[in-house]
């Protein structure tokens, strides 16, 4: 950057100004380089949404108990993002929460961190306590239309489900839906957050979401009789559960690998049982 | 001097850059998408309302039909509202309410559009559940949003049309006896017209364009929308959705559902231009 001596007193001002700018330019990308920097340090763990707040909450706990390791960094975007970013080196780790395509398993190496239950969730006031398979796919097939139609009260059924593509919905579609297509008429939503905000405020709302995740807000269905808890994914007896995954292409760099041996270690399993996912083994 | 020449050199690179920055997105949209279009057939592409990407089906009549009534809807509510401010503005409100108004409804357009989608989620669409039934996501909901974001564009655009009408109109028409409304419908409308039809398409192509504030509140089903309580999934909202996950074929299509998007606003926007076009013709033979 070539500096000039002010020619005159006339432009002086704008000179000043001129100079305050570019020297808040340099100073603005020299802190961009800076982080740029400090980023290039840490292992990137991508992909769904719905391991990402059990990711982030292992990153902390694995940086407070290692601090001289490498950072974790987590971050979102989905399923099949996460298996994107990973083929395409962009990322160290990809997060998965569902299981991987028969093509996928040939490309990528997984590793189950946990098991998650995956929740029918209705809004609190619907006395409905427990429904069927074969009723939930009726309900988001469109064939139900309202809830007396299965011994509820006389309430529009609203299906709510999440975009194509996500983790939670092709786990929801193997394993509700098998052959049956979501009802076009479904509200499409794209996070567990905004699905929860919906079925909260709509009286006929029928929606699916981590079991980690339901809190008190809405009420989980009771699914052929089983009460959806941890334990009861745990033993099998709740027939809608889905694996954790953590993808790497080929075998994971020793860097992932110590992370990885974190998660899976007793200390790790513990941080995910008491978030109220289902532990791996 | 040598400095102006500097910069002239470098202000010139900037402006090219921007040029080729658009003509790429334009080449890379088209490569992206066209195959797809062709592949699937245009007809079948844009005609049927079958969107199942995992089984290879790649309709998106529902969400053209989706983007075009949430605009129309968006349209009604701020023409309604600009035109009327627009008038008020120009014709009827004394000077110092106006350097008072006028910049606060500008201010409206600096809102963030997550911003106007999350206070359409607290109010609007509650609003819509609770007195006219359906689940408040709807294309009601997204037009009512979207008709509040476009009302300053299509307001500050009107403004600046009518105050360019020249002041001898105003005088002639009061002159020969016409009343101040007469004046404003019969002489000021007219003589704006042009610009303010500029302002109605610029502000279509920014309702049809729009983004977060739409998934937020349209509620995003592929059905066909029956009535204006149905939710609808637009192009714009289509892309937004599934971009993170597509692969393949569907990310193409979601490329091909943004290039129907792209000729949609092109055309919109060539529109717009031809208008003020035709504007500053009459205005330079005035």
């Amino acid at each position: 950057m070539v500096k000039r001596e002010s020619t005159g007193p006339s432009d002086g001002k704008d000179r000043e100004g001129m100079k305050r700018v570019l020297q808040a330019v340099v100073a603005g990308s020299l802190v961009l380089f800076s982080s740029g920097c400090g980023k290039g340090r840490a292992l990137s763990v991508v992909g769904s949404t719905s391991v990402q707040p059990f990711a982030e909450v292992l990153a902390q706990n694995y940086h407070k108990k290692f601090p001289d390791r490498d950072v974790v960094d987590v971050q979102g975007g989905g399923s099949t993002a996460g298996l994107v970013a990973v083929s395409s080196g962009l990322a160290d780790i990809g997060t998965c929460s569902r299981s991987l395509s028969p093509e996928e398993a040939k490309q990528f190496t997984a590793i189950v961190i946990a098991r998650d239950g995956l929740a029918v969730v209705v809004h609190p006031s619907n006395p409905v306590k427990g429904l069927t398979l074969q009723q939930i796919r009726g309900l988001f097939s469109g064939r139900i239309e309202n809830w007396k139609e299965i011994g509820g009260p006389d309430w529009t059924v609203w299906p709510i489900t999440r975009e194509e593509g996500s983790g939670t919905r092709e786990s929801f579609v193997n394993l509700v839906m098998k052959k049956d297509r979501i009802s076009d008429e479904a509200l499409v939503q794209e996070s567990n957050g905004t699905v929860k905000e919906l079925v909260k405020g709509i009286e006929g709302a029928i929606g699916y979401m981590s079991l980690g995740l339901v809190g008190q807000e809405v009420k989980a269905l009771e699914i052929d009789g089983a009460v959806p808890t941890a334990a009861n994914v745990l033993s099998g007896g709740y027939p809608l559960a889905r694996p954790f995954l953590f993808v790497t292409k080929g075998a994971p760099s020793p860097v992932a690998q110590s992370f990885i041996d974190y998660v899976l270690s007793r200390e790790g399993q513990k941080v995910l049982t008491d978030e109220g996912l289902v532990p791996a083994k | 001097m040598k400095q102006d020449k500097v910069i002239k050199t470098i202000l010139m690179l900037v402006a090219l850059s921007a040029i080729a920055g658009l003509a790429l997105i334009a080449v890379f949209i088209v490569k992206e998408g066209l195959p797809i279009i062709l592949r699937v057939g245009p007809s079948q592409f844009l005609l049927t309302k079958d969107w199942y990407p995992r089984e290879g089906k790649f309709g998106i009549l529902s969400m053209i039909v989706g983007s075009l009534a949430v605009m129309t809807g968006a349209m009604i509510i701020a023409i309604v509202f600009s035109m009327g401010c627009a008038i008020v503005l120009t014709q009827f409100c004394p000077k110092k309410f106006v350097s008072l108004l006028k910049p606060s409804i500008e201010l409206l357009a600096g809102i963030p559009s997550v911003v106007y989608g999350f206070v359409g989620v607290v109010t609007v669409v509650p609003l819509i559940r609770e007195n006219l039934g359906g689940p408040g996501l709807s294309m009601l909901a997204a037009s009512v949003v979207l008709g509040v974001m476009v009302l300053p564009t299509v307001t500050s655009i009107a403004v600046d049309a009518l105050q360019a009408v020249p002041r001898a109109y105003w005088e002639g028409s009061i002159a020969l006896g016409a009343t101040r409304w007469q004046t404003t419908r019969m002489v000021m409308l007219r003589a704006a017209k042009s610009g303010i039809v500029a302002a109605i398409i610029l502000g279509m192509g920014r309702a049809i364009g729009e983004t977060m504030a739409v998934i937020m509140v349209a509620g995003n089903s592929l059905a066909l929308p029956t009535s204006i309580l149905s939710p609808v999934r637009t192009l714009t909202s289509n892309i937004a959705l599934e971009m993170g996950y597509a692969t393949g074929d569907h990310r193409q299509a979601l490329f091909a559902t943004g290039l129907t998007l792209f000729v949609v606003i092109m055309i919109l926007n060539s529109l717009a231009l031809t208008m003020s076009r035709r504007r500053a013709k009459s205005g330079g033979g005035r």
